[in-house]
């Protein structure tokens, strides 16, 4: 059936008429731009009265310990809020998760435990009623995981070599195409979800089964959705007419999956190029001026730093803070060779101007070779002003995931609306090569953890040995692993399933299981130092190894050094085929990754002295950095040690934390030009060659 | 053949245009008293590394450095002039760009075997730094244990192989920042005529750690580092100098 709405008058045809395609649509009607940054307007009088009333609440939340107020008797749910305002005149966005600003919304659904002390440690108590209710009437995701949960996993849970397991909380991780409810409004969407429930299949196997009960429940939340969004006075059940509409209706989508998931990520996804087609026909019909767009996109922007949750101390020390990784991914390029970079784009990240610099949303550049140079160096600048840009490698990322994919956290990446993922917090492989030394008991705790294989008893670490007992130790930890993940998701989609996120999504999603790995760069120094250095083990009473002398120096990863960073990239190899070898939930694939951006502190307290040299308790470095202070032969040699990880082995993303200090991208932030400018003669030479940007433009 | 290597650094951004892949050599005949790399002063230590071994290391990364290119530093790199003519050598077979940093302090006009070899050394040369401390004879002894006399002649015979050529000053108040000494600086360099760039350097302290871990007392302690402002005004002394130079060519 073809359909003409009027939010589509204008719009260039395709696919994406006929069915839900919101890819097709960008496809058809982008128009690539390689101008620079001079369009950009500055924040309107309404956006600073709004801002400052935002700055004033952070203010009053911070003096009160960090949170300003909590809801301890509303479930949170997609309808369970009035509409909540700032400024009701001044906002040109609206809508927060509860009934006012800076209120976080109880979600018991992952677990009323941690929902209750998270209540608790902030000063507030859940209704009795409520906790009573989830205790006794209705189970949630953490009650069903720990009823199945094995003695081993357990164990393996408390000693921490296996780590941030999403058994108490939502798991995040998701991204719905939220784009999808402005383009197509919620009413058309419902009917896409019913003829996907009228073409199940009809023999009722447990999966069947299963997918009727979850489309049922998919469309339950778009009409929720729809009431939601009629509380704030919109009508979302048709596609929307102009840009304010468009970024409303995406919000409201958004939203609605907040309010209802305390995910450990909940990521936007990629959503400036889509509106920015909305922005072009709307200046062109004259509907709207650029500074009225770009204060939309500031209300936005300033509604997404909103977004909170309840947690508990000890979950914001795990990731160093109070992140939601409300991840937003710019830019990239299309795989019919054109790029994806828009003005919205630049208007996205020039809201870091507009209201100033902040981690949340995470905005995300898709670098690619193929950037237009304007873009490459806006992006640049703005990432020296305001440190808050997070770079992903599009070139590498599409060859997997195509031109219409987002990242999810930190680097997760997914097709929208296709692809999902089990997010599977980490394996500690520092920790497990410790195991293999001392034969699966724990250093620490003196436990006996992992299988009671033969431990180590030499003086001296020998390398052929440890391999070899390191390998059927990761063997081990990634069948126990990926065991663990199996109950987890099992129980998160029985007790806590993303209903909404899920039904902005096809019918037949492709499903990510991923797994993480912590410590990469502590096990690859321990191996180089016990195959180039001597390293002698020091005992305790009991025969267990506790600490390690190294004898001469090794190779160290990060300093572009093949000795030791092929270790690396052969324990991630070997580590990911034992994943491999698992049976995964729900048929998903197993993929890995390499990004304790925020929990390295976390892990390396709750692991002894490695051979490297690392004393019990030493935070590990972040991610795949190389060891804090071992890579001594500059930023390339570090970078390029990280960049030999086997990406196909650690599809889930490998994430490098890079900090300098000021001055050393060159004087004032410039690649060393010299200071003499105007006098001299200085057409000839390399004269006429050096800023920062044209330094990495070429093949970066 | 091997040279002594101090270190390496494989984001340079300060030694020459662009990034650079910067190779500190070992080894140095000066005893400059702000000197930030004490720990290369020493001869015949370092790890000794082949010109493959460095070139090898370059190509890997070379498309970081496709703007930028190779610099030798140090210590004083011409102490090692053979190796580094062998590098440039090689280097230059990949089209990559060159440049030295140098004291210019190992010149010796009446050695003809020696200009020959520096000679060689240039032609495989993109980029000379040269970095003229102090024009007061006496003065520059006292700042470096050595008379700059060499380094002047050095910077004449630089002009008639018309290498491209920056001039780099390091500005420590109280010592080298005389406004008379700076407008010499700058006439002489003015009349350079294959001066290309001048790089006035603030003076910093950064490199006073090092001389606690060598256990070598500090020859400027309580100098305060030079304020941007300062290096700025400094370089306005010279540009004067340069302008007096250029007006009478």
């Amino acid at each position: 059936m073809k359909r003409n709405y009027e939010g589509w008058v204008g719009f260039e045809s395709g696919t994406w008429n006929n069915e839900i395609n919101v890819r097709s649509f960008i496809k058809h009607n982008h128009v690539p731009y390689d101008g620079d940054e001079k369009f950009l307007e500055a924040p309107t009088q309404d956006t600073l009265d709004l801002w400052d009333q935002v700055l004033e609440l952070s203010r009053k939340e911070r003096e009160a310990g960090g949170v300003l107020d909590m809801d301890t008797s509303i479930i949170s749910t997609i309808t369970s809020h009035g509409p909540g305002y700032l400024n009701k005149d001044k906002e040109r966005i609206v809508g927060f998760q509860t009934d006012k600003p800076f209120k976080r919304a109880l979600q018991p659904y992952g677990g009323i435990r941690m929902a209750e002390k998270a209540c608790a440690d902030n000063g507030y108590k859940v209704d009795p009623q409520i906790s009573d209710f989830f205790k006794v009437h209705r189970k949630t995701h953490n009650a069903g995981v720990f009823d199945v949960y094995t003695p081993e996993m357990r164990a393996c849970r408390s000693s921490h070599i296996i780590t941030g397991l999403p058994d108490a909380y939502g798991r995040g991780r998701i991204i719905g195409d939220y784009r999808r409810v402005a383009l197509y409004g919620i009413d058309r969407l419902i009917e896409d979800k019913l003829e996907q429930k009228a073409t199940t299949r009809s023999a009722m196997y447990s999966h069947v089964i299963r997918a009727r009960e979850e489309l049922s429940e998919q469309i339950r939340a778009l009409e929720e959705l729809k009431a939601m969004a009629m509380s704030y006075g919109y009508d979302i059940s048709l596609p929307a007419k102009n840009t304010k509409e468009a970024i409303q209706w995406l919000y409201f989508a958004y939203l609605g999956a907040v309010k209802e998931q305390n995910g450990a990520a909940m990521s936007l996804g990629r959503t400036s190029t889509f509106l920015d087609v909305y922005a072009r026909r709307d200046l062109e019909n004259g509907t709207f001026t650029e500074k009225e767009i770009q204060e939309m996109v500031d209300h936005f922007i300033m509604k997404l730093r909103l977004i909170k949750f309840a947690r508990t101390p000890e979950y914001n020390a795990l990731f160093s803070g109070d992140p939601q990784w409300v991840t937003e991914s710019i830019g990239g390029c299309a795989i019919d060779g054109r790029h994806l970079v828009t003005k919205m784009s630049y208007r996205y990240l020039h809201t870091l101007k507009n209201l100033g610099p902040a981690p949340e949303p995470n905005l995300t550049v898709l670098w690619s070779k193929r950037l237009p140079d304007n873009f490459k160096r806006y992006c640049a600048k703005m990432s020296i002003e305001t440190s808050s840009i997070q770079y992903e490698n599009d070139d590498l990322m599409r060859f997997t995931h195509g031109d219409d994919y987002a990242i999810a956290c930190c680097v997760s990446s997914m097709r929208l609306g296709k692809e999902m993922q089990f997010f599977g917090a980490r394996a500690n492989l520092a920790k497990c090569l410790l195991y293999a030394i001392n034969g699966g008991v724990d250093e620490i705790t003196k436990k006996q953890v992992g299988p009671e294989f033969s431990p180590i008893t030499s003086e001296y670490l020998n390398y052929d040995e440890v391999m070899r007992k390191y390998d059927a130790m990761m063997r081990w930890l990634a069948e126990v692993y990926v065991n663990t993940l199996n109950i987890i998701h099992y129980m998160h989609d029985k007790y806590c399933y993303e209903r909404l996120q899920m039904a902005l999504h096809d019918k037949n999603v492709t499903r990510w299981f991923a797994t993480g790995i912590a410590g990469l760069s502590v096990v690859a120094d321990s191996l180089s130092a016990i195959k180039y250095a001597k390293v002698k083990v020091i005992r305790d009473e009991d025969g267990l190894a506790v600490d390690y002398q190294v004898e001469g120096d090794f190779p160290k990863y990060g300093n572009d050094d093949d000795r030791v960073d092929k270790i690396a990239h052969d324990i991630v190899h070997i580590f990911m085929e034992h994943v491999r070898k698992n049976h995964t939930y729900r048929n998903s694939i197993p993929t890995t990754s390499i990004l304790t951006i925020t929990s390295n502190v976390v892990y390396g307290k709750a692991t002894g002295s490695t051979p490297d040299g690392r004393k019990r308790g030493e935070a590990f470095a972040p991610g795949a950095n190389p060891m804090h202070r071992r890579d001594t032969h500059g930023a390339i040699a570090s970078l390029s040690s990280v960049a030999k990880l086997p990406f196909l082995d650690a599809q889930d993303g490998i994430s490098n934390t890079f900090s300098i200090i000021p001055g050393a991208l060159g004087k004032d932030d410039r690649i060393f030009s010299g200071d003499l400018s105007i006098e001299l003669d200085c057409s000839t030479g390399a004269c006429g060659t050096p800023t920062l940007f044209e330094g990495l433009d070429g093949d970066f | 053949m091997t040279g002594y290597i101090h270190s390496i650094e494989s984001f340079g951004t300060v030694d020459g245009p662009g990034i650079r892949f910067v190779v500190f050599l070992q080894g140095c005949p000066l005893r400059c008293k702000f000197c930030h790399n004490p720990d290369t002063w020493a001869m015949g230590q370092g790890t000794e590394m082949t010109s493959d071994e460095l070139i090898d290391k370059y190509m890997k990364n070379r498309a970081f450095y496709s703007r930028g290119g190779i610099t030798v530093t140090g210590g004083e790199p011409l102490m090692q002039l053979d190796f580094i003519t062998e590098l440039f050598t090689k280097a230059k077979r990949y089209n990559i760009h060159t440049c030295i940093d140098t004291s210019g302090i190992t010149y010796r006009e009446d050695d003809a075997e020696y200009i020959n070899k520096l000679r060689r050394l240039i032609a495989v040369t993109d980029l000379v730094m040269l970095d003229i401390k102090h024009m007061d004879s006496q003065k520059h002894k006292d700042l470096t244990g050595a008379d700059g006399k060499n380094i002047l002649a050095f910077a004449k015979f630089l002009e008639k192989t018309n290498v491209d050529l920056c001039i780099r000053h390091v500005v420590i108040e109280g010592i080298t920042d005389n406004a008379d000494n700076l407008r010499d600086l700058g006439r002489f360099i003015g009349k350079l005529k294959n001066l290309r760039w001048l790089d006035v350097l603030p003076y910093h302290t950064l490199g006073v750690n090092k001389y606690e871990q060598l256990g070598i007392s500090y020859p400027l302690e309580g100098t305060e580092p030079t304020t941007k402002e300062k290096a700025i005004e400094a370089k306005g002394y010279i540009m004067e100098g340069i302008k007096e130079a250029r007006s009478k060519r």
